[in-house]
Parts: C-alpha cells; structure tokens; sequence
C-alpha cells in the first residue's frame, strides 16, 4: 500500500483513488463499474509509465529519498532468507546507520552489507537517517575483512544521504575510516559486488561501492553533493533557495544512473517496476538478484590476485577526461 | 564537501580593513605584522606562531634542497567532463584560476631531493579553487604514487584542500578511491608514505590519501577534518568548541603521529626517512 505520494505522482495517486473507490462501491458485480475500473487501470498503468520515463534529475532525487522506497533491510530479507546480521566495530559501537551480516543469495553464500534508512520517526532517528558515523564503516570493514577470510564474496547495498556530520564522528575519524575502507576495498581478496538502491551520497556511499561490479537502480542517483548542498555554495540568497535551485543543481551534476552509465562510470542500471522500486519490491528485488546472479558467475571464477589487479585497473580508467596542455 | 568557499569569503573580509602590500593581519592573535618579517618567517605569525598558508611554490622552497625539484607532467588538465556550469562555466573558472595564480592545477608533483634523500613529491595549493580535488589532482597523486612504488622512493604528499571539486561531479568523487587504490599498492612492501597536513584538509582528500599515510604530520593549528565545520554546526545547531578539528584536537584522538613547526618540517621528514629506510 503506497502512503505517499510526491508531487509528481500525485496525477497517478489521484487516479488510483478513484479505482478504489469504484471497487469498493461495485464488489464486482457490476459489470459496468468493472470495466470502468479496467479502463481507468490501463490510464493509471499508462501514467506511471509516461510520468516515470521521463523524471528529471530533480524528480529522481526526491524519487530516490521516496519514503516508501525498499531500504537494504527490505531487499535482504527476499534475497537472502537465512540472513544473519552481525553486529559491531569492535572498538566504539554498534552503527545502525549500517546493517551487515552473512547469508546465501540463490546458494551462494555471501556477505551483505549496507547502509540502512529507517521508517517511521524513531526508527529513522535510530538508523540515524541512514547516515553512518565513523564506527558504521568500521563494522564494514570488519565484515569486508571476514568475508576475505572465509573467501566470500561481499554484495553491498549504497543508499545514504553522507557521511554523518558531526562531534562524535569527527572526533572518532570520520575520514580515516572512510579512507581505510577505500583502502582495504580497493585489495579485497574476494569479489565486490555493489548495488546503488537510493542515494549515493558522496563519500559516505563511496565507502561501501569500491567494487568490481557497480551497478545502480533506474531512477537512483550518486554524486559528490546533494542538489541542495551544491545549489548552497553556489547561489546562496541567504538561506533563501527554491525547489527550482534544486533542480538547476541536480541538473549541473549529472547524478542520475542513466548520466553515470553515459560516463562509464558503472556498469549496467537495473530496471525498476512502472512507477518505482516502492510500487513493486518483489519484482524490484528480482532484477537485482539476476544482476547480483550475472555478475557473480562472472567474477567468482577469477583468481584473486586478477581480481585485485583488474579492479584498479577499473578504477584507473575513472577520471580519464584528461589532456595535456 | 566543498564548504572551503564560504570560509575563503570569511578570510577576506577580515582582511579589507588591513592596508594592502606593507602589513598583514595575523588571522589568530589579529596583531598587525611586517609582511617582510612575516615572509622572512615562512609566514609564520612572530607573536602567536600562528602558519599561515603558502603557496605550493613557497612550501617546495623550504621543504626541497635548492634546485632539486624536477616537475612530472605540469600539462595535466581538466577538459570539464560534465560541461558544469555556476555563474561562469568551469573551464572559464579553470582559466581564471590559472592565471591567477600561475599554476595549471591545484596540486604540483615530481621528484627531489630532502636533505640529501630522493623522494617523490606532491604539493597541493589551497589558493588555486580551494586546492580542490578533481581529476587532475587524483591522477597526479595516483602517477605519483606509482612513481614512488616503481623508484623505491619515499612518497611526501603536502596536503591542503577544501575537498572534492564539485564542478567534476561523480568524477571528483571518484578520485577518492583511485587515489586510495594506488596508496594501498605502496602499504605492504612498497616504499615509506609521509602525510603533511596543513591549513585546511577536508572533506575527500582528508578522507583518502591524507589519512593513508604510514606517518601523518600536521602543522601547528591547522584545520584538518572530514565535514566543514560549518556544515557541523547547521547540522547539531550548536556552536563548536575552539580546539574542534585543529591539529591539535586530532593529536588528542589519536589521528595524527605529530605536529611539527614549519622550520623543523625539512629536518624532521629527513630524519624520519632515515630512521625507517
Ligand atoms: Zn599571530
């Protein structure tokens, strides 16, 4: 059941109403109330596709910090029935804003990690609206280090706004324990498979996505700044900005997977259901899973130290808008 | 990440009311000084011992024997991959920043000598946009550290950087991990790593390769940190206590190995190399 709904899905909210409406007035037995709902079905069926095809970069980002949308949680418990979560950096804390623990994918017995957005006002403050602090990306590495040990591969689920700012953070290291997660990614012994399912939000996601495969959800985005944060240092009217600096923002930075996947950046989008992940979690999680399936078959053959090797190379290859003057 | 922009407008406007050229005002104890005696100082404050920021050029000075420093691939440049565009476009922005300041990025890179000793070398410059990191600092520090892995050499990176070049979008964000990645190759058996920190590292480059260093040093007072404090302080809406996110705060949590006087920098980096090599 959809509780939300943006703006720009309100025309299909509006719409699905009316469906309800006329269900609960027929029971079925009127044949022409039914075919009524059966045309205004097709309608609401079409929007979503017309409205979702052509989302700007603005729309995705809201669409991509959907209230209902699938958090990691969600996507775990269809993917992997026997998970075991794990808990704990060992040296602070026990970061909610992150979630990791050991599973089988489809009989491959993997590590899963990812950050982890709440739902509902208490949760989302005990997830810390999906925003980790320094301890969060320690228990990661803690599991990234586990599953190299146990020679498994780890699958990795990006959606966070950042990197948490704050005392407690700063005072714990925040960037070296974003840095020593790059690090360790960057020679993992064993395959990285990463899955942008919402925000990617600048190095906070960077931290969990150093990978051999990087792929992202259709209407998900990745990017070094929030529209908002960006359209702040650029066009500050004290404090004063509009939805419109958003979106001439959002528009500047090319977040969305279909700019990244033109930039060669990642490596496949994953399709979601008309209307959004949030419409349709099952078939969302399907696709991810044939994605998580293909890249695996492709990876887990490769000998480690190839693996290690080809991964820089991959990352190398980022950033190759370079010329001599 | 890139919050260097309104602190740089904070800077300047406590600068307006000091005559141009003949005196400065130090940013710390706010006396009025010299700027000759400043300079002859390495631009530290004679009262308070306050270091002010240099520029690349100044920093190559006093941390290489004279003439010793050979640049590698000073031609690197952006071709502004997502064609960004704020009030002026990016590459207009990249021109005006060169000339400015004489420099066509906002990190130098090659190889000297310290004290005798052979090293590979990166300086970054705070004063060219913010000494932000987009993909020419990236691949610079990545050839440099491939350099230094190739040639035995101890790898020195003087870091100074507001964070990720925003105009270089996904791009800027990425160097972060192409630069970790190249660092990662020089951890196991690979040459010695020295971080120098100064007035300001945040934000990508402190959460990448400053932070990787085997020794990490750090000048006295510097602002070092992942989130801009004032990004911090919009965020938890309280104010920040005075030492928060100086060299000397991250001494205290265990951040960085020392904190070293800009005259003792040359001697000490020596003597670390060769205590270790
Ligand atoms: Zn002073």
């Amino acid at each position: 059941m959809i509780k939300c709904y943006l703006d720009f899905e309100k025309p299909i909210g509006e719409l699905e109403l009316k469906i309800e409406e006329l269900r609960h007035l027929s029971d079925g037995k009127d044949l022409n109330i039914s075919g009524e709902i059966k045309k205004l079905e097709k309608k609401a069926r079409e929007l979503r596709t017309t409205i979702f095809s052509k989302l700007t970069p603005w729309q995705k980002t809201l669409l991509a910090r959907h209230p209902d949308r699938p958090y990691t949680l969600d996507y775990i418990n269809i993917l992997a029935e026997d998970f075991i979560e794990l808990h704990g950096d060992r040296k602070f804390s026990d970061d909610r804003a992150i979630v990791g623990g050991i599973g089988t994918i489809k009989n491959n017995p993997v590590v899963i990690i990812g950050h982890q957005k709440g739902r509902g006002t208490k949760e989302r403050i005990r997830r810390n609206f999906g925003q980790p602090h320094s301890e969060g990306f320690r228990k990661a590495r803690r599991l990234m280090e586990l599953a190299e040990k146990f020679r498994r591969p780890v699958i990795t689920f990006i959606d966070t706004p950042g990197a948490y700012p704050g005392i407690g953070a700063e005072e714990r290291g925040q960037a070296e324990a974003i840095a020593s997660n790059l690090m360790t990614m960057s020679k993992l012994k064993v395959p990285i498979i990463s899955v942008v399912i919402g925000e990617g939000g600048s190095g906070g996601a960077l931290a969990l996505s150093v990978s051999d495969s990087l792929c992202m959800l259709e209407h998900s985005i990745y990017s070094v700044i929030s529209p908002e944060g960006c359209a702040a240092i650029l066009w500050k009217k004290n404090g004063d900005l509009k939805h419109e600096d958003f979106a001439r923002a959002a528009d500047a930075l090319k977040l969305t997977a279909q700019d990244l996947m033109a930039y060669k950046v990642i490596d496949d989008i994953i399709p979601e259901p008309p209307g959004g992940a949030h419409r349709d979690v099952k078939q969302t999680a399907g696709n991810i899973l044939a994605k998580i399936l293909e890249s695996l078959e492709e990876l887990k053959t490769k000998p480690a130290e190839e693996l290690v090797e080809d991964r820089y190379k991959r990352l190398k290859k980022i950033g190759s808008f370079l010329k001599e003057r | 990440m890139a919050w260097f922009k309104q602190r740089n407008a904070l800077t300047t406007e406590r600068k307006i009311k000091i005559p141009e050229g003949l005196w400065v005002k130090c940013n710390n104890c706010k006396e009025i000084i010299y700027k000759k005696e400043l300079d002859k100082n390495l631009k530290i404050c004679p009262k308070c011992n306050y270091h002010f920021r240099i520029s690349a050029k100044e920093r190559l000075k006093l941390l290489v024997d004279d003439g010793s420093f050979i640049e590698m691939d000073p031609g690197l440049s952006s071709d502004d991959p997502l064609n960004f565009r704020d009030k002026i476009s990016y590459t207009e922005r990249l021109e005006a920043n060169r000339k400015k300041s004489s420099l066509t990025e906002a990190a130098i890179y090659g190889e000297a000598t310290i004290a005798g000793h052979p090293v590979v070398l990166v300086i970054m410059d705070f004063s060219f946009m913010g000494g932000s990191m987009g993909s020419v600092v990236g691949e610079k520090v990545v050839r440099a550290a491939e350099r230094a892995l190739e040639t035995g050499r101890p790898l020195i990176i003087a870091a100074s950087s507001g964070g990720a070049r925003m105009q270089e979008g996904i791009f800027s964000l990425m160097q972060m991990a192409r630069v970790s990645a190249a660092i990662a190759r020089l951890k196991d058996s690979g040459p010695l790593y020295i971080s120098v920190l100064s007035d300001p590292t945040f934000g990508g480059v402190t959460a990448s390769f400053a932070m990787l260093g085997d020794i990490i040093l750090a000048e006295p007072k510097s602002l070092i940190g992942f989130a801009g404090p004032r990004v911090i302080e919009q965020t938890i809406k309280q104010q920040l206590p005075g030492d928060f996110q100086r060299a000397e705060f991250l001494l205290e949590h265990g951040f960085i190995d020392r904190i070293v006087d800009r005259k003792e920098l040359k001697k000490t980096i020596a003597k670390i190399i060769e205590l270790l090599t």
